[in-house]
């Protein structure tokens, strides 16, 4: 019988995924925003799972807030990204030191 | 039973095509792997009856945010072969994190949901009920607030994303219009008295 914890260990089996994968593609920055959409697309599972299971509808309207920021997160990413090439023409994250953090 | 072989079926997919999203090669690869997670996810959503944000996952994410990585991926002329040259130096490492949260989420949920009350699966809408109008209807009433605020967030993206793109050449032949606007015949025509010549 499906339950909710089917459905919560899927969101956490993706979690873990996109944090290996923040570690293995910790140079390329397109990867890494990549990594982040599936890290928020694992916290919407959830909402969406417990809304489901829940009965009650206010999950799916956080999940909706949710995939709003992501989405000007992700306009806002990329046009950094952009501008990063243009003066680096690199998007290394280890070319990234001038600040010397 | 068969619910729960479909949801093992497209949960074995997602699980595929995420890894693919951390190991391909190619950013193109990883592109076209996301978007499968997301059609994958959208049917998952689909099953937990979220018909709505199913749809705006496919239309907004894979329409618009994927298009949006590759437009960038193509444009960026990117050299993945130096990008790719510490691969394995931290995939030990990312794979050890990786395994102990996944070990620690599991035992969690597992140990933790076993006597909810939430566990059974509810009973199927029924035929008239329509997933769009009940999230409208929170979302226009009770978080009428937050909406207006999400509204916001996009605008500010839109400003940010013009303002930290703009470029301004050097050298480029452009109108300054307050410059123009506000010149006075006195700059521009000079009255110069001289005496006539005669021959």
């Amino acid at each position: 019988m499906l339950t909710l914890t089917h459905f919560l260990m899927l969101s956490g089996a993706l979690f873990a995924i996109s944090i290996a994968g923040i570690f293995i593609n910790r140079k390329n920055m397109i990867l890494l925003l990549m990594c982040i959409e599936l890290l928020l697309l694992s916290a919407n599972f959830n909402f969406i799972a417990f809304s489901h299971f829940l009965g009650n509808v206010d999950g799916q309207v956080f999940v909706f807030f949710i995939l709003t920021v992501a989405a000007a997160e992700a306009a806002i990413g990329l046009a950094i990204l952009v501008v990063l090439f243009r003066t680096r023409a690199s998007i290394n994250v280890e070319d990234m030191d001038s600040m010397k953090g | 039973m068969a619910e729960l072989i479909i949801f093992l079926g497209f949960a074995l997919i997602l699980i595929g095509a995420a890894i693919g999203v951390i190991v391909a090669r190619n950013p193109v690869h990883s592109v076209m792997f996301l978007v499968l997670t997301f059609f994958t996810s959208a049917i998952l959503w689909l099953m937990l009856e979220a018909e709505f944000l199913a749809m705006t996952l496919v239309l907004v994410y894979v329409g618009a945010v994927m298009v949006l990585f590759l437009f960038v991926i193509m444009m960026l002329d990117i050299d993945t072969t130096t990008m790719r040259s510490h691969f394995m130096r931290y995939a030990p490492v990312g794979i050890f994190v990786a395994g102990i949260s996944i070990a620690e989420i599991w035992s969690v949920v597992w140990l933790r949901s076993q006597g909810l009350p939430v566990q059974a699966k509810p009973e199927a809408a029924p035929a008239d009920y329509s997933n769009t109008r009940a999230l409208g209807e929170v979302l226009y009433t009770e978080h009428v607030y937050a909406f207006e605020l999400a509204s916001f967030v996009l605008l500010l993206a839109i400003i940010a994303t013009i303002v930290l793109t703009m470029r301004r050449r050097p050298g480029l032949k452009v109108q300054d219009i307050s410059s123009q606007v506000g010149v006075r015949s006195t700059d521009r025509v000079r009255i110069v008295k001289m005496k006539a010549e005669k021959d």
